[in-house]
C-alpha cells in the first residue's frame, strides 16, 4: 500500500491536466464533455482515497452518486450536441453565437 | 513494495492517458484514450481495495458512457482543422493554471500535511472484508432516499436524451396502425352490377 497523499497528488495533477484541456479545445465541445469527465474521475480519486484513509465507506457511496450523475450528464450532453449537429451542421463553441453573447 | 511498483505503473499510465485526451489530433483518439484512462484508474482503486467501484468504473463508464462517446462522435461530421485553429495560442494559459492547481494542492498535501494522517499508510483489509456488503449496507438504509433519487435522475436522464434526439421528419412513409385496423370492407370494395358482355 502507498500514502494517502500519493493519491491526493495523483488526483490533483489529472484534475490539472484535465482543466489545461478545457483551456487548450476550447472549441470542440465533445472534448469539452471528455475533460469534464476527467474531472469527475480525478474527484472520486480523492473520495475513494479519503473513504480509505478515515475508514468510512460515506466516501464511496458519495462516489457511487458522482458516478450515476456523471452518466446522466454525459447521455443529456450528447443528445444536446446531436440536436446542435443537426441544426448547426458545426459542434464548433464559437459558432454558437444566436444569443450574441 | 509491490503496491508501490502497481501505484507507480498505473498512475505513469493515466497521466499519459489524460495527456493523450487533450493533445490528440482527432476525437476519436481521445475517447480511445479516455477509455484507457478509466481502465488503469479501475486498476488503482482495487488498489485502494474500492473493489465494487472499480469494476462498476469499467462497466459503466467503459461499457456505456465511452462507447455513447464514440457513437457520437463518429456519427457526427466534423471539421477537424476548423477546430484545431488557435490550438496553440491558449496552451501557455492553461498550462499556467494547471501548474498552479498543482502546486497548491501539492503544498497542502505535502508539506502542511506531514506528520498528519495524510502520510499514514492504509493497513490492508482482513481476509473474509468485503468491500460490496459494505457498500450496500449503508447505501440501503442510512442513504436509501439519496438511492431512489439517482434512478429518478437516471429515468429523467433517459426521458431528456429521448424527447431531445427524437424527431418527426416530413415526407417519410411510414404504416398508420390505427387506420389499417379500423378500416371496413366498404372502404375498399366496390361491387359493379354490369350486364354480361356479348360479342
Amino acid at each position: 500500500m502507498v500514502p494517502v497523499s500519493y493519491y491526493l497528488l495523483l488526483a490533483a495533477v489529472l484534475f490539472a491536466l484535465a482543466v489545461a484541456g478545457i483551456f487548450i479545445n476550447r472549441r470542440n465541445v465533445i472534448l469539452l464533455l471528455m475533460c469534464i469527465e476527467l474531472m469527475l474521475l480525478a474527484v472520486n480519486f480523492n473520495f475513494i482515497a479519503f473513504s480509505r484513509m478515515l475508514d468510512d465507506v460515506t466516501g464511496q457511496v458519495f462516489v457511487f452518486f458522482i458516478l450515476t450523475v456523471a452518466a446522466a450528464e454525459a447521455a443529456i450532453g450528447l443528445a444536446i450536441l446531436v440536436v446542435l449537429f443537426r441544426s448547426r451542421r458545426s459542434i464548433n463553441v464559437d459558432d454558437l453565437d444566436t444569443l450574441k453573447g | 513494495m509491490i503496491g508501490h511498483v502497481l501505484f507507480f505503473a498505473f498512475a505513469t499510465v493515466l497521466i499519459a492517458a489524460a495527456v493523450g485526451v487533450i493533445t490528440s489530433r482527432n476525437p476519436v483518439h481521445s475517447a480511445i484514450y479516455l477509455v484507457l484512462a478509466f481502465f488503469t484508474s479501475a486498476g488503482l482503486w482495487l488498489l485502494l481495495e474500492a473493489e465494487f467501484l472499480a469494476i462498476v468504473l469499467v462497466l459503466v463508464y467503459v461499457g456505456a458512457v465511452m462507447v455513447l462517446f464514440l457513437f457520437v462522435v463518429m456519427m457526427l461530421d466534423i471539421n477537424l482543422a476548423k477546430l484545431r485553429e488557435g490550438f496553440t495560442a491558449y496552451v501557455p494559459l492553461g498550462l499556467g493554471v494547471a501548474l498552479l492547481i498543482v502546486i497548491q494542492v501539492a503544498h497542502v498535501v505535502w508539506f502542511r500535511g506531514q506528520d498528519t494522517a495524510l502520510m499514514d499508510t492504509p493497513e490492508p483489509r482482513p481476509e473474509g472484508y468485503s468491500n460490496t456488503r459494505e457498500l450496500g449496507s449503508v447505501l440501503y438504509t442510512e442513504h436509501v432516499y439519496a438511492f431512489e433519487l439517482a434512478a429518478v435522475i437516471l429515468l429523467v436522464a433517459i426521458v431528456a436524451a429521448i424527447t431531445l434526439t427524437m424527431r418527426k421528419r416530413p415526407g417519410l412513409k411510414v404504416q398508420d396502425i390505427a387506420r389499417q385496423v379500423a378500416v371496413r370492407r366498404e372502404d375498399r370494395v366496390r361491387i359493379v352490377k354490369m350486364d354480361a358482355e356479348k360479342d
